[in-house]
């Protein structure tokens, strides 16, 4: 086994480990937006993911850009809040440039990230700071682009990107929203971790330890 | 012909809304409702709209979405990405209140107006007064 490429059959296990993980952690993310937004984040993200688990099992696959952009559109489609369109956005803008790969390393992997992250960007219009899924993707994406110029291992790049993936939700907690449902809080939603980065956060765990991070 | 896309989290909502407007605008217009994710509980869902939207295009020489709140807002954005440059050309997404906004689009669109008109006037609904006193 490559430690150094992710490959079809590894992208398919991330995807398996995604639903375990936000599965496991349903609960948890519900009790996370029902503090300052709609209490649907949980149940609407384990949708997407056993869906998204679902289709991908039932394909055969050559190329990981074709695995990342079938979860896009299952995502896109049964999510159901805003996160569908977002989390869509970003696996299909990271699939687009894994397009034809048959494998990936750290520097592709990166690239592919920071695509889908613009995509985010681009569709949310969320700022650094504004108490977002972008907090989290935004430090981990800088990190993974980091490891990937000094030539880390991938796996070293992956426990980086995870620690300031982690470090940018924990940032959250003192945030006023400026964007979503908690927006409409204001200033009652700081004290409060946010849910888009904690889901981004998981998403990140469970594609690092189903690589073996 | 313009068409107008109602997305709402909920189809019930988005069905009514058609209704009320369609009765006022006649059959000079398409209006169409989207609601609800895949599996008919409330939400929004991207490819529902890519869907209703294909439809629409094929009939419409132009049509205006008319989005309820948030992820309604994004899903029809990243539904656009999926259409042909030609077909998001003659997409508009109008910032107005949904029901209000899509009866006095629907009117508008029923009179021949072309698109950007039809935007302004559902956009002008934010200013509807419904008490006089």
């Amino acid at each position: 086994m490559d430690n150094e490429h992710l490959d079809v059959t590894k992208a398919v296990a991330i995807i398996e480990n995604i639903k375990e993980i936000i599965d496991a952690n349903k609960e948890f993310l519900t009790r996370l937006d029902s503090a300052i937004g709609d209490a649907d984040h949980g149940i609407n993200m384990s949708r997407g993911f056993t869906k998204a688990l679902e289709k991908v099992r039932s394909n055969q696959y050559n190329d990981i850009g074709a695995v990342f952009k079938d979860v896009a559109m299952t995502l896109m489609s049964t999510v159901g809040g805003a996160a569908g369109p977002l989390y869509g956005t970003f696996f299909m803008r990271a699939s687009m440039k894994l397009s034809g790969h048959q494998e990936a390393d750290l520097a592709l992997l990166a690239q592919a990230f920071r695509e889908g992250l613009q995509g985010v960007v681009a569709l949310g219009k969320a700022q650094l700071g504004d108490k977002t899924m972008v907090d989290a993707l935004t430090p981990a994406i800088e990190a993974l682009e980091a490891a990937a110029k000094q030539g880390l291992p991938l796996k070293e790049g992956l426990k980086r990107a995870l620690a300031m993936a982690e470090k940018g939700m924990n940032d959250t907690i003192p945030l006023v929203a400026r964007k979503g449902r908690a927006s409409y809080l204001g200033e009652r939603s700081a004290g409060h971790q946010d849910p888009g980065a904690t889901s981004s956060y998981l998403i990140l765990k469970a594609f690092c330890e189903a690589l073996g991070v | 012909m313009i068409g107008i896309l109602v997305v709402c989290h909920s189809f019930k909502a988005a069905d009514g809304i058609v209704e009320i407007a369609s009765q006022m605008a006649g059959d000079k217009v398409r209006v169409v409702g989207v609601g609800g994710n895949e599996e008919g509980s409330l939400g929004t869902s991207t490819a529902n709209i890519y869907e209703a939207l294909n439809k629409l295009l094929m009939e419409c020489d132009g049509v205006v979405v008319i989005p309820d709140l948030g992820s309604a807002v994004l899903s029809t954005k990243a539904a656009l990405d999926f259409l042909s440059e030609d077909q998001k050309s003659k997409v508009v997404i109008a910032d107005a209140p949904v029901l209000e906004g899509t009866v006095l689009a629907s009117v508008e669109a029923s009179t021949g107006s072309p698109v950007e008109k039809v935007v302004q006037v559902a956009e002008s609904a934010h200013l509807l007064k419904k008490l006089t006193n």
